[in-house]
């Protein structure tokens, strides 16, 4: 509640606050952001579920799983540039290697990462240069796992209370959810008796998500309430319902019913973009409010007077 | 530390100037906003809507791609002075005292800003201040949630059609995609001038100079009105230890920072960046494993 002079009363809190104007600035990302973050997640796991059934022989699966990743790895580039406010500027991503800046790293991961794909994507089509695809894969597939995770670390990296006081959760959450993005895609695509891997992806990053999710929102303590408020809140919870009925589907039936493994990949798939989007949107929401600023300041530095 | 709040010798080499900035005296700022429009004027920078807030004199609200320096106006029931016990001194049987003081971009010594810049379009210039080059800037937006004083921002312009800003030279009347900030008047002190924000000041509460110099002032001026029992008076942004290594631009306050919108502890982002690191580069590799488990088990 904010009174007249100012001051804040949050929950058994006194603080104050100039006017209750936030301090930071709201990030000025727009809606393809969180979906650049689930595409890239697509692309990155793909990579490695289409080395892992490469390795076992499982051509269906390795060959989908390439022709998905490296759709992904080009509508992810096409998303951020579109998010730029000089769109016709992107290249200056490539004027510099800096390691201070996850956005830098994670330009050339991705340049790396959707080169590497798509060579591997094209030559497979045309059946051509075996050895250069190869090593194709294997690039795509190192790349793989960074162009997954980084992400998590691009929004820690900043002074969003949410975001950076989740840096030890978020690139694992954003890695998760990613295996489970691309564990879902690929059950979609390929028959049920060649998708196993993908289904245990799936399930097992639906899993894994949902304990990450717990644990982050406990550790960030009082900032963590702005994933049960709000847009947050909502997206949180659409999350948590299609990723957990789509697992469900996914390890009851998705190994017997085509229909099963597709719906199912679909309610996962769902699932995980309204996580990123959750995510997305708690930054906003933390940015906004000056007490997720000023109260976990105040209690590491006491006020001088 | 103390090394980088010089002047960045190793990349300036001969070139190297001696670390400019701000001292902002809050405790004779006017409020008279002379430092607001010297700024607009000298960088042309666009007015960006007039509307009355009812928050004291302050129209402005906050810093932002259209406004480099910003008047915080803050009514008190608060004594100017106490006595020496802490108490409140009797001569204010009822309280009154009008804060102002006037914002600008601290341009930190680890600034989140300059770190997270994927194009180096923000560098440290030759005098040890903050700027982003506007022909470099792609507008990826990296820098605004980075900054620990929400300082830096796109320029939106009124969407309203009656609120369209005049057209100014270079700027046209395009919403911009890029960021803006102050630049500490990089143009002004190559020629050798102070910021246009000093040179309006008529009470000379923004002081600018070498930073060291800046600092010794400051000392004193917060050892005199402290021996005259000023209330609250403190140094924010001059200790070289603090989160973001010291302000470039610092302030003298007379009540905590949050009262004037600012953070009480800012640290810079990239603080934890190498532990961060790590952790995504683990977080990966367990990404890869836990698609290499996927496969136990067979094809169906």
């Amino acid at each position: 509640m904010t009174t007249r002079d100012g001051s804040i009363t949050a929950v058994g809190t006194e603080m104050q606050s100039y006017y209750g104007r936030p301090i930071l600035k709201e990030p000025v990302w727009q809606p393809e952001i969180p979906f650049y973050f689930f595409f890239g997640g697509i692309a990155g796991a793909s990579a490695v579920l289409h080395l892992g059934a490469r390795i076992t022989s499982n051509d269906t699966l390795a060959r989908r799983s390439l022709f998905i990743g490296a759709a992904a790895d080009v509508i992810g580039p096409a998303l951020l540039v579109s998010d730029l406010g000089r769109p016709e500027r992107f290249f200056n991503m490539f004027r510099v290697f800096k390691v201070t800046s996850p956005m830098s790293v994670g330009s050339w991961i991705l340049l790396v990462s959707g080169g590497a794909s798509n060579t591997a994507a094209v030559l497979e089509l045309l059946g051509k240069l075996k050895p250069v695809k190869i090593a194709a894969e294997l690039v795509s597939t190192l790349a793989g796992p960074p162009l997954a995770t980084y992400t998590g670390t691009l929004i820690a990296d900043t002074a969003i209370p949410v975001w950076h006081e989740a840096r030890h959760e978020l690139p694992w959450l954003f890695g998760a959810s990613a295996s489970a993005s691309a564990g879902a895609v690929a059950t979609m695509f390929v028959p049920p008796k060649e998708a196993g891997p993908a289904r245990r992806l799936a399930v097992g990053g639906v899993a894994a998500e949902l304990g990450l999710m717990e644990t982050m929102q406990h550790r960030l303590g009082l900032v963590g309430e702005v994933y049960k408020q709000g847009d947050a809140g909502r997206l949180g919870r659409v999350s948590k319902l299609c990723t957990v009925a789509g697992a469900a589907l996914l390890a009851s039936a998705g190994k017997r019913s085509r229909a099963a493994a597709i719906g199912g990949g679909a309610l996962v798939l769902a699932g995980e973009l309204a996580l990123r989007w959750s995510v997305f949107r708690a930054g906003f929401q933390s940015a906004r409010d000056p007490k997720y600023v000023v109260i976990p300041q105040r209690e590491r530095k006491p006020a001088a007077g | 530390m103390s090394a980088l709040s010089e002047a960045w010798p190793d990349t300036y080499g001969d070139e190297a100037k001696p670390r400019m900035g701000f001292f902002t005296d809050t405790s004779i700022c006017i409020g008279c906003k002379a430092c607001e429009v010297a700024c607009k004027e000298w960088n042309l920078i666009p007015e960006d809507g007039l509307v009355w807030t009812g928050e004291s004199y302050d129209n402005t609200s906050e810093l932002g791609a259209n406004s480099w320096r910003h008047v915080a106006f803050i009514e008190q029931r608060k004594p100017l002075k106490v006595d020496g016990n802490g108490d409140t001194a009797e001569l204010d049987v009822e309280p009154l005292r009008w804060l102002m003081s006037s914002d600008v971009c601290k341009h930190c010594t680890h600034a989140g800003c300059l770190d997270v810049c994927p194009t180096g379009a923000l560098f440290r210039t030759e005098f040890g201040t903050v700027v982003v080059q506007e022909d470099v800037c792609n507008g990826c937006g990296y820098c605004v949630p980075a900054c620990p004083f929400g300082v830096l921002d796109k320029r939106h312009l009124p969407t309203r059609p009656e609120d369209a800003p005049l057209e100014l030279p270079l700027l046209g009347k395009q919403e911009d995609g890029r960021v803006w900030k102050c630049t500490l008047c990089y143009d002004r002190l190559k020629g050798g001038h102070e910021p246009a924000c000093a040179k309006a000041c008529p009470t000379d509460s923004i002081q600018f100079g070498e930073l060291d110099e800046l600092r010794e002032r400051a000392d004193k001026r917060l050892e005199k009105l402290q021996a005259e029992n000023w209330n609250g008076a403190q140094l924010y942004g001059r200790d070289p230890d603090d989160g973001v290594g010291g302000f470039g631009a610092f302030f003298l306050l007379l009540d905590e920072p949050e009262v004037y919108g600012l953070p009480p502890d800012p640290v810079v982002p990239t603080k934890n960046l190498s532990e961060m690191w790590i952790n995504t580069a683990v977080a990966a590799a367990a990404t890869l494993v836990g698609a290499a488990l996927a496969f136990i088990g067979g094809r169906g």
